[in-house]
C-alpha cells in the first residue's frame, strides 16, 4: 500500500478523492497490481462467478421483496402475483430461484478446486475458514429462503429440518419451539425467516465475502501447481509467474461470465423447474399444516447431508453426523499435513481418496433425494463411511505417500 | 355395443389402495401450447365445468383473453358467468364451508394445478372416472382413489364401469388388472372426448404459467445476444493474453 502512495494521481477529482480516501491504492492493491499466477485453469472461474451470482441474488431479491408478502395468508398468492401481474416478475423470480441452485453448483466447484489444489493449506487456512463460514451461511440463507413461497415443500421441508433441533437431548424441544416461534411452522416462523433471509444473513454474507477476498489478497492466490509465486520475484518485486489481475483476469473472467450466463439463461428461459430439481412440483400446492406430503425432500444441495442424517439409526446421532460432515470440512487445513499442495504432485493413493470422496458426495446427494428403502439406506451408510473415511485417510496418507517433486515455477 | 377399453391397466391388489400416489400408468397428454384454438376450447370447458366449484383465483379473465386471443367483449359475454369486470380474478361464489359439506373437502384452486400434478396426470385423471355405487358421488377414480369430486364431465364422456380380470404372468403369478369399459355413451365419441380433455389440460397448463411463451421467445433473443457477447469477450481475452507466456 505504501508503495503506491507516491504514484497517486495528482490533481483533478481523483486527486481530491485520493487525498481523502484510498481509492487509487485500493484499485492497485486489489486489481491493477494484484499479481495472480498466470496458470489459472477452468476451475478458477468459479470464484468470480460466485460473486456474480451473489450480486444477481441480491438485486433480484430486492425486486422480489417489493411485491412479496411475508404473511402465511398471502405469501403463496403473492409469489403467483409476481409471476403473473408484476411486469417482468416471472423473470426476476426465475432468476432468483435458478440463482439459488446455481450458487451451490458454483460454490461446490469452487470448494472442489480448493480441495484438489490444496488452496486451504498454509498460509491460506483463514481463506478456507472464511469460505466455509460463507458456505454455512449460504445454506442458512437458502433454507430460510425456501420457506418463503409457502408451498407444501417449503412448509414440510422446514418442519423436518427444524424438528432436527428437537433431537438434541434436554433443550431440544424448547429450542425448536424458540426457532419456530410457534408449536408448528406458522406465520411467526415465516416472518422471522423473511427477516433473516433478506437482511441478517445477506449482511453477514457480504461481510464474509470481503474478509474472504481481503485474506486472499494478503497471501496471494494459489494455482493448479500449488507453487508459491511470491518466492520468485523480479527486481521490481513482481512475481515472475504473476500477471496483474486487471486486465488479464478481468477479461478472462468475462468469458467465464458469458458462458455461465448462457447456461443460466437456458435454465431460466427454457427449463426453470429443471425437472423438479430447482422448483419442486409439490411447492405449487399451498402449504397445508394438516396434509403431509408423501415424500418430503430437501432441495438437492442439502441432500448429501440429509442422506448422512438418515443413514444413522439414532436421530440425535444422525444430527451429530450431519453436523460433523460439515464441520470436518472446516478442519481440512489441519487434517491434511502433506507439504505438497496440488493434487498434480500427490501420490496415487491420495488421488484415489479424492475420487472416492467426490463419488461419495454425489452418491449421497442422489440417495438423499430417494425414499429411504433398506437397500438405499445401506448404500447411504456405505457412502457416509467413505465420506468420513476420506478425512481419516488425510491423517494417514502423508505418512507413507511418495509425492512427486514440485516445480520451482508454474508449468504451462 | 362396441366395447372400448381405456389404456389404463394397473395391478389391482395393493395398487388399488395407493392409486392416488404413483405406480399408475399415465397417458400422455400430448398438449400443443401453441394451438390457440385448443386453448380457447379448453377455456370454455374450464369455465363451464370447473369454475363453478374450483376457483382459479390467481388468474385474471383479462389476461386469459389477451393471451388466448379472445376479445374482451367476448370474454365478458361468453366466459364470465358471475358478472364483474374483466380485470377480476377467476374466483368462485360458493362458500368454502358449503363445498366442504358437499364434497368432504374444499375443491382446490386450479390456477397452478398443472404445475403441481403435471399434464399427463390431469389428462389421465379426468378420463378415469367409473361408476361406484359405494361412493356418495356414485363414482370413483382409477388415478385418484376415493376422490371427493363427482364426474362432472359424465354427460360428455358417458359412464364407465371397471372390469377386473385376473391374468397370469409368464412366471405363473396371478395378477389382477383393471380396465375401464364405456357402458353408456356420452354426447361425445371417445375420440372427441379425449380431444376435449386434451384441450382442457392444455388450458390448465397455460394457466399454470401464463408467461411461458413470453419466456421462451425472450430466451431466444437473450441467448443470441449472449453468444455474440461470448464471441467478443473471447476475442478481447485472446488479444490481451497475446503477451502472456
Amino acid at each position: 500500500m505504501a508503495a503506491n502512495k507516491n504514484e497517486k494521481w495528482q490533481g483533478g477529482l481523483l486527486g481530491w478523492i485520493d487525498a481523502r480516501f484510498p481509492l487509487s491504492s485500493m484499485w492497485y492493491d486489489h486489481l491493477a497490481r494484484y499479481y495472480a499466477p498466470k496458470n489459472f485453469n477452468f476451475l478458477y472461474y468459479f470464484g468470480s462467478l460466485a460473486l456474480l451470482v451473489l450480486v444477481l441474488q441480491i438485486l433480484t431479491g430486492i425486486w422480489l421483496t417489493m411485491n412479496y408478502k411475508p404473511d402465511a395468508e398471502l405469501a403463496f398468492n403473492s409469489v403467483e402475483y409476481i409471476m403473473r401481474d408484476v411486469n417482468w416478475g416471472w423473470l426476476i423470480r426465475y432468476m432468483h430461484s435458478t440463482g439459488a441452485s446455481m450458487f451451490f453448483i458454483v460454490v461446490y466447484l469452487h470448494m472442489f478446486r480448493g480441495l484438489v489444489y490444496g488452496s486451504f493449506k498454509k498460509p491460506r487456512e483463514l481463506i478456507w475458514i472464511f469460505g466455509m463460514i460463507i458456505y454455512v451461511c449460504l445454506m442458512a440463507e437458502a433454507f430460510m429462503g425456501y420457506l418463503l413461497p409457502w408451498g407444501q415443500m417449503s412448509y414440510w421441508g422446514a418442519q423436518v429440518i427444524i424438528s432436527l433441533f428437537g433431537a438434541i437431548p434436554g433443550v431440544g424441544d424448547a429450542l425448536a419451539l424458540w426457532i419456530r416461534g410457534d408449536f408448528v411452522i406458522a406465520d411467526a416462523t415465516l416472518n422471522r425467516f423473511f427477516a433473516f433471509h433478506v437482511i441478517a444473513v445477506p449482511i453477514i454474507l457480504l461481510a464474509l465475502v470481503v474478509l474472504h477476498i481481503l485474506a486472499l489478497h494478503e497471501v496471494g492466490s494459489n494455482n493448479p501447481d500449488g507453487v508459491e509465486i511470491k518466492k520468485k520475484k523480479d527486481d521490481k518485486g513482481i512475481p515472475l509467474d504473476g500477471i496483474p489481475f486487471h486486465p488479464y483476469y478481468t477479461v478472462k473472467d468475462i468469458v467465464g461470465v458469458a458462458v455461465f450466463l448462457i447456461i443460466f439463461s437456458i435454465i431460466v428461459f427454457f427449463m426453470p423447474e429443471m425437472g423438479g430439481w430447482f422448483l419442486e412440483k409439490d411447492n405449487f400446492i399451498p402449504a397445508d399444516p394438516l396434509k403431509t406430503p408423501e415424500h418430503i425432500v430437501p432441495l438437492w444441495y442439502f441432500t448429501p447431508f440429509y442422506a448422512i442424517l438418515r443413514a444413522v439409526p439414532d436421530k440425535f446421532l444422525g444430527v451429530l453426523a450431519m453436523g460433523g460432515a460439515i464441520f470436518a470440512l472446516f478442519l481440512l487445513p489441519w487434517l491434511d499435513r502433506s507439504p505438497v499442495k496440488s493434487i498434480r504432485y500427490r501420490g496415487s493413493v491420495y488421488k484415489v481418496a479424492v475420487g472416492i470422496f467426490v463419488v461419495s458426495f454425489i452418491a449421497l446427494g442422489y440417495l438423499g433425494t430417494q425414499p429411504a428403502t433398506p437397500l438405499f439406506t445401506n448404500f447411504a451408510r456405505l457412502f457416509s463411511l467413505l465420506y468420513f473415511g476420506f478425512f481419516v485417510s488425510l491423517l494417514i496418507i502423508p505418512k507413507f505417500e511418495k509425492t512427486k517433486p514440485v516445480p520451482e515455477r508454474v508449468t504451462s | 355395443m362396441k366395447k372400448i377399453f381405456l389404456v389404463l391397466l394397473l395391478t389391482l391388489a395393493p395398487a388399488w389402495a395407493m392409486a392416488a400416489s404413483g405406480g399408475i400408468h399415465l397417458d400422455e397428454a400430448n398438449i400443443d401450447p401453441t394451438n390457440k384454438q385448443s386453448l380457447q376450447r379448453g377455456a370454455r370447458l374450464f369455465v363451464n365445468y370447473c369454475l363453478s366449484c374450483h376457483s382459479a383465483a390467481l388468474m385474471r379473465y383479462e389476461r386469459m383473453g389477451k393471451d388466448l386471443g379472445i376479445d374482451e367483449k367476448l370474454v365478458a359475454e361468453n366466459l364470465m358467468f358471475t358478472g364483474g369486470k374483466v380485470g377480476d380474478l377467476m374466483t368462485v361464489a360458493t362458500a368454502d364451508a358449503d363445498t366442504k359439506e358437499w364434497f368432504g373437502t374444499v375443491p382446490p384452486d386450479l390456477t397452478v394445478i398443472a404445475r403441481a400434478r403435471g399434464v399427463d396426470w390431469l389428462y389421465t385423471y379426468l378420463r378415469s372416472f367409473y361408476r361406484d355405487d359405494s361412493k356418495l358421488t356414485g363414482v370413483n377414480n382409477l388415478v385418484f382413489a376415493d376422490v371427493g369430486m363427482p364426474d362432472v364431465l359424465w354427460e360428455l364422456q358417458g359412464w364407465q364401469e371397471p372390469i377386473i380380470t385376473t391374468v397370469k404372468d409368464h412366471d405363473g403369478t396371478e395378477r389382477k388388472t383393471v380396465a375401464l369399459e364405456l357402458v353408456e355413451p356420452g354426447l361425445l365419441t371417445p375420440h372427441e372426448f379425449d380431444r376435449a380433455v386434451r384441450d382442457l389440460v392444455n388450458f390448465l397448463d397455460y394457466m399454470g404459467e401464463p408467461a411461458k411463451y413470453e419466456r421462451r421467445h425472450l430466451g431466444i433473443k437473450v441467448l443470441i445476444f449472449l453468444f455474440l457477447f461470448l464471441g467478443l469477450a473471447y476475442l478481447l481475452k485472446r488479444e490481451y493474453w497475446k503477451d502472456i507466456h
